[in-house]
């Protein structure tokens, strides 16, 4: 009898298993403070919106708790299949009826990021729509390399937690005051600043980042970005996923190529007559003609431009605008549990992304299994600490928790600042 | 904060905290230091000054005009330089505003008069967050013109005043991000960018002060500054301005209930406000009373109509001819209108009279029509005479009912009658072309006389941006438009008779 529940009991669209997992597993502890910032409950968490996602599709909008514990009676009590977070406003969103039109304004928000397999279809060879596998993933990888060191690096960001999104994404919450603080004007600045691919299906060339004429140098940040994509591009569509191996595949490069008839006329013919040319033949094909013109030439030097602007339109980022553009866009919370396939949102090392594998991330089944696994002799008053400290979840929630220490830390340290200096007055 | 109190008769204080000390204008002439040593003005400090009402009025109203206007060459997305262009014109004939080195200006009053202006539409404007977006976007624009214009070491003395806290890069670290600075700066030729990048000086700011040079990705960031070069200075100095004018535009919003110390200062305010809202300047213009000029006769209106009617008149002069009829509040905006190109009251009446032709009797349009028409023409009744109608009255006052034909078309009109009206009306635009994109875009955003500009552009074989013809004016009144229309023909005309002329000189040789 057991064990032909088990496979329908840890089905993620169950209402019991999700169930389990909100009373047993999720951290409500460290995800709180990750939001609020501070030990008492402050307006970032008691006037942030809050939205659930319940089973048929009910959507709750404008939630919002006085603190953990109320946030989570509510959890359990809904039992949402999923759930978003919202910014701060200038008043608690659950109190919206009661409030002069108008009233409501989002204020403070982690600044976030999205970025989601779907843009990458044109480019990946290996899974298309919702797929994804380790090699598809390699993409995200580098997406992650490059925002990860411009938003540190360039933009002087320090509390980044990157997030998988439960099946072929991953999102990034930046929790720096100075993030929390940007309104809508300077986000959609620096979105701008870092979107490099833009342009629509209809469009070949998707990177213009050279100026009106296409013939300016490359911005420093996405010069140095280029620096980790070029073995990426590579590895990763010369050799792993065969980007040009395809008619389709080559076409799409000769289309990116300068209008020089002679050169693309000559490529062309090659790889017809041999369709077994590899992807990393096809681009030393290409590197040979580009080598052979004068970089002094002005053709020349626009089919250089072009080398880099192909890695870019290969590797470089593509992340969905929409999402960090305005305060008041929800994003899906960490931890949270993918529903169809079943798998947590966990955190994840932008250090180690590489060996990400989005296969081994755990899923609720498993995680409740493990549970059950637990000898029953150990009696809850021998346990100690959490349940998730008995399953495969507890490596993540403790860099969940690392990274929510250093944010503390820095935000006590600015309090403390600030409240010495109106000490002086 | 910023209030207004009564003292004594007309005079009317606007002071910000009680324990402010009163500057009296004169006194500050002539002993203190002037209050406006640079021509810039950030106006942190409300003005403490004795301000009659008029100039409380007038001042705010001149500047509302430019507001207004530059608003509206905003919208319609000219190319920067002829945007700078057109606003320079229109701020030096309305808001003019010299440098120190001016002589023959009075630059103390000037300066009064600006900073007034000012703070007065603060009043107004800081309302509603829409109006406060308008206002900063406008007031920005102004600000840049004349920050832009200014004499260079005014400007400079000007900013080092405003003791900014930007960090200067030192010459190290100027050499060291060599490479990377300059690949930020404008492309130009090799040669040229070394000699431009040793004279060049670069500012260190936090990135998200400066959103627009970090969107267009012309500054160097690193470590969350951005390196803003000298030449972009005027972002820097515009965020500051917007950014403290935003905060106080709010704690004005805050304290405006507070402002029912003179009831005489709330209709000002308010209409000012509302003159704004409906994207036109108050009084921009005054028609003619239909006495001077050439008179016209009943006979020319058709003519007129089809040359150079606005499309609001060309519509409802249309239906007249069709229906032989007009409701009461079409034929007051037609019949004003006519008054003010210049028609006569014995032409109205034998023009109205054939107009409604055999729907009516003599008799009936003796008794029921001609006292109206005499009544408008200020002969009857308490004998006022009215002026036409402009675009903001008709845009926002008595909207038409369901079987009215008056109003302005670009509102009243659903955008599939508008488009066929305009097509038939007018067979130099085209359906499917880019023109008629572009009025119905305004119209849709709801910049209806930015459309009407457009059409009058389009109609008068004008480029994108010229309006009306004089310095990128916007049409805010049927008769300007009609006036400028007729006056672009008669130019034409002068051109074509003088090159006649010069032929036959030719001719004679």
């Amino acid at each position: 009898m057991a064990i032909d529940m088990a496979a329908a009991e840890y089905d993620p669209s169950s209402p019991m298993v999700m169930q389990a997992f909100y009373r047993r597993i999720f951290p409500y502890r460290p995800f709180f403070l990750w939001l609020n910032q501070d030990h008492v409950p402050s307006k970032l968490f008691t006037h942030r919106e809050f939205a659930f996602t319940l089973a048929g599709d009910v959507y709750l909008r404008y939630n919002s708790f006085a603190n953990a514990d109320d946030f989570k009676r509510e959890v359990l009590r809904l039992n949402p299949s999923r759930f978003e977070i919202g910014p701060q406003y200038t008043a608690r969103p659950r109190d919206r009826k009661t409030l002069a039109a108008g009233a409501l304004q989002p204020i403070r928000r982690e600044l976030v990021f999205d970025i989601d397999m779907t843009d990458y279809d044109e480019i990946r060879t290996c899974c298309t729509d919702k797929k994804i596998c380790r090699r598809c993933w390699g993409y995200i990888a580098a997406a992650v390399k490059v925002l990860d060191h411009g938003l540190r690096d360039t933009l002087g960001f320090k509390h980044l937690l990157w997030v998988y999104s439960g099946r072929r994404g991953i999102h990034c919450w930046i929790s720096d005051p100075a993030a929390l603080d940007l309104n809508d004007d300077q986000r959609k600045a620096l979105v701008t600043f870092l979107e490099v691919i833009k342009g629509s299906k209809e469009q070949a060339k998707k990177v213009n980042v050279r100026g009106s004429k296409d013939e300016g140098d490359l911005h420093p940040f996405i010069k140095h970005a280029l620096k980790p994509l070029g073995p990426c591009f590579t590895k990763l569509c010369l050799r792993d996923q065969e980007c040009f191996q395809s008619e389709r595949g080559y076409e799409n490069l000769l289309a990116l190529l300068p209008g020089d008839q002679q050169i693309i006329g000559r490529l062309r013919k090659k790889w017809q007559q041999s369709p077994d040319r590899s992807s990393s033949d096809k681009w030393n094909d290409l590197a040979l003609e580009v080598d052979a013109l004068d970089d002094k030439t002005a053709i020349g030097r626009k089919f250089i431009k072009a080398r880099e602007d192909i890695v870019l339109q290969y590797t470089y980022p593509r992340i969905d605008a929409e999402v960090s553009k305005h305060r008041n866009h929800l994003l899906k919370s960490p931890f949270c549990v993918h529903p169809s396939t079943g798998r947590v949102c966990v955190p994840i090392n932008p250090a180690r992304i590489d060996e990400f594998d989005p296969e081994t991330v755990p899923t609720v089944g498993e995680l409740l299994k493990q549970l059950d696994n637990i000898p029953t002799d150990t009696d809850d008053k021998t346990r100690k600490g959490d349940d998730y400290e008995m399953t495969s979840l507890k490596p993540y929630v403790e860099m969940f928790q690392k990274h929510v220490d250093a944010v503390l830390r820095d935000t006590k340290g600015s309090r403390k600042a600030a409240k010495e200096e109106s000490m002086e007055f | 904060m910023f209030k207004a109190e009564k003292i004594g008769g007309r005079n009317v204080t606007a002071s910000a905290s009680t324990s402010d000390v009163k500057l009296h204008s004169k006194a500050s002439e002539a002993s203190t230091p002037s209050r406006y040593p640079h021509r810039l003005n950030f106006y942190d400090r409300p003005p403490v000054l004795d301000i009659t009402l008029e100039e409380f009025e007038t001042c705010a109203i001149d500047r509302l005009r430019v507001l207004a206007h530059i608003e509206s060459l905003n919208h319609r997305s000219l190319p920067a330089p002829q945007f700078s262009a057109a606003v320079a014109t229109y701020v030096k004939a309305h808001l003019p505003l010299n440098s120190n080195s001016a002589r023959s200006a009075n630059l103390e009053e000037e300066r009064r008069r600006d900073e007034i202006g000012h703070w007065v539409l603060r009043l107004a404007f800081s309302r509603s967050p829409d109006l406060r977006a308008r206002f900063i976007r406008s007031e920005l624009s102004l600000f840049r013109e004349r920050f832009t214009s200014d004499d260079l070491n005014e400007r400079n003395t000007f900013l080092r005043s405003m003791k900014f806290n930007w960090e200067e890069v030192g010459p190290t670290e100027k050499q060291e991000l060599r490479e990377d600075l300059m690949a930020c700066m404008p492309w130009g030729k090799e040669s040229k960018k070394n000699d431009a990048f040793n004279a060049e000086k670069w500012n260190k700011v936090p990135w998200y002060t400066v959103p627009d040079l970090i969107g267009s990705r012309r500054v160097f960031v690193k470590g969350g500054m951005a390196y803003v070069p000298n030449s972009s200075q005027i972002s820097l100095v515009l965020q500051a301005y917007s950014a403290r004018l935003e905060t106080a535009l709010e704690l004005t919003a805050k304290n405006l209930p507070r402002l029912d110390e003179d009831e005489r200062l709330g209709p000002v305010i308010d209409h000012l406000a509302s003159s704004f809202l409906s994207g036109l300047a108050a009084g921009d213009y005054q028609p003619a009373d239909g006495t001077s000029g050439a008179a016209v006769t009943a006979e020319m209106v058709d003519d007129l109509a089809r040359k150079h009617f606005s499309p609001c008149m060309r519509n409802l002069y249309e239906r007249l001819k069709r229906d032989h009829h007009m409701k009461h509040f079409g034929r007051l905006q037609l019949g004003l209108f006519l008054k003010g190109i210049g028609l006569p009251l014995e032409e109205a009446v034998i023009f109205w009279r054939r107009m409604y032709g055999s729907s009516m009797t003599d008799d009936k349009f003796n008794k029921e029509y001609r006292y109206n028409i005499r009544h408008s023409y200020g002969q009857e009744g308490k004998r006022a005479n009215y002026p036409p109608k402009s675009c903001q009255q008709i845009l926002t006052t008595n909207q038409p009912g369901t079987q009215d034909s008056h109003g302005c078309p670009f509102r009243h009109f659903s955008p599939d009658n508008l488009a066929t009206f305009l097509v038939s009306s007018y067979p130099t635009l085209d359906r499917s072309s880019a023109e008629m994109r572009d009025i119905l875009d305004s119209v849709k955003n709801s910049h209806y006389h930015v459309a009407c500009t457009r059409v009058f552009e389009v109609t008068h074989g004008l480029k994108k941006g010229d309006g009306l013809g004089k310095d990128g004016e916007t049409v805010s009144h049927p008769n300007r438009y009609t006036e400028r229309s007729r006056e672009i023909e008669a130019d034409r005309l002068g051109l074509v008779k003088k090159d006649e002329e010069e032929e036959d000189v030719v001719m004679a040789e």
